[in-house]
């Protein structure tokens, strides 16, 4: 079974990374950008074939390392 | 005061730290590497400073899910004293020890330089040696030093006196909420800082402000 899992920094986090790819748009002439938040992505493929067991695994796997949630949300994908 | 200094793969500031115990407090730190599961009999464990595991992922949240971190948990609930110090910092953070995060520079640049600290709780291990708004210097060298937490977490910092250090007005290297350099758990064993006091305290360091830091271990 393949996860797909989305971090993203919650809002009101400071992202700077973001902030400065936003401004090489704007200056490379990209115009109409209101603004760009950078995250993560992952795949983790599982040999789980039990879905509702695998969405367990996978939620305590991003609560307890993949995301750090005072600071970021996760979003997980299974396939 | 017997100690202890944690090496993970891509810490580097683990010698200076030992140097740093050694010359204060007398007595040479014991090393001891983060696949083991139980710390050695000691009052203090320190987290030095680097670049643990590349900070891959985020900084110190793969080194802060080592084996020793699970001792270094249970025995900080029975009272022993744990300072970390920039990466370090990062990783006790990261492994629930300490309130927060500690996220990207604001200006996006690593900054290794000298700034200027004030010392704003002396009731601690760390710092009962020091006097209440006393200015110090202390070098950082850090790319993800800005301090972040939520409204309800800054209000209890600062209600209850935990923040330790706090960088001097004009000083604050990388946006830190509130100027925040160092805090400190509500038990008050254990301390986080971004600085790095164990690189300002022989003469070759230029200056020997953070001597006095060290000191306080002794009386601890």
């Amino acid at each position: 079974m393949k996860a797909k899992i989305k971090v993203t920094l919650k809002n009101g986090v400071l992202d700077p990374q973001g902030k400065a790819i936003e401004g090489a748009l704007g200056s490379m002439g990209f115009g109409g950008v209101g603004s760009v938040r950078q995250g993560k992505y992952f795949e983790v493929d599982l040999t789980e074939t039990d879905r509702a067991k695998a969405q367990t695994t996978l939620k305590a796997m991003c609560e307890k390392l993949i995301a750090n949630t005072v600071i970021e949300n996760y979003e997980i994908e299974l396939s | 005061m017997k100690s202890a200094v944690i090496t993970f793969p891509g810490i580097n500031r683990e010698r200076d730290m030992m140097m740093a115990l050694e010359a204060t407090t007398g007595i040479k730190p014991i090393s001891v590497w983060h696949a083991e599961a139980t710390l050695p009999d000691v009052d203090l464990v320190v987290v030095p400073g680097g670049f643990s595991y590349g900070d891959y992922l985020r900084c110190g949240a793969i080194a802060a899910r080592s084996p020793i971190m699970a001792d270094i948990k249970a025995k900080v609930l029975k009272g022993l004293k744990v300072l970390g110090v920039c990466n370090g910092f990062q990783i006790i953070t990261e492994a629930g020890l300490l309130p927060g995060a500690l996220v990207r520079n604001a200006g996006l640049k690593f900054v290794c330089r000298e700034v200027r600290l004030k010392v704003e709780n002396t009731n601690t291990y760390f710092t009962n040696k020091m006097a209440k708004g006393q200015i110090i210097s202390c070098p950082v060298a850090h790319g993800e030093g800005n301090y972040i937490c939520d409204a309800e977490t800054l209000k209890e910092l600062e209600g209850e006196g935990r923040v330790v250090f706090r960088y001097a007005e004009g000083s604050n290297p990388n946006g830190a909420l509130n100027d925040i350099a160092g805090i400190v758990n509500a038990k008050g064993n254990v301390i986080g800082m971004m600085p790095h006091p164990e690189n300002m305290i022989e003469p070759l360091h230029g200056k020997q402000d953070c001597l006095a830091l060290f000191e306080s271990l002794l009386a601890a």
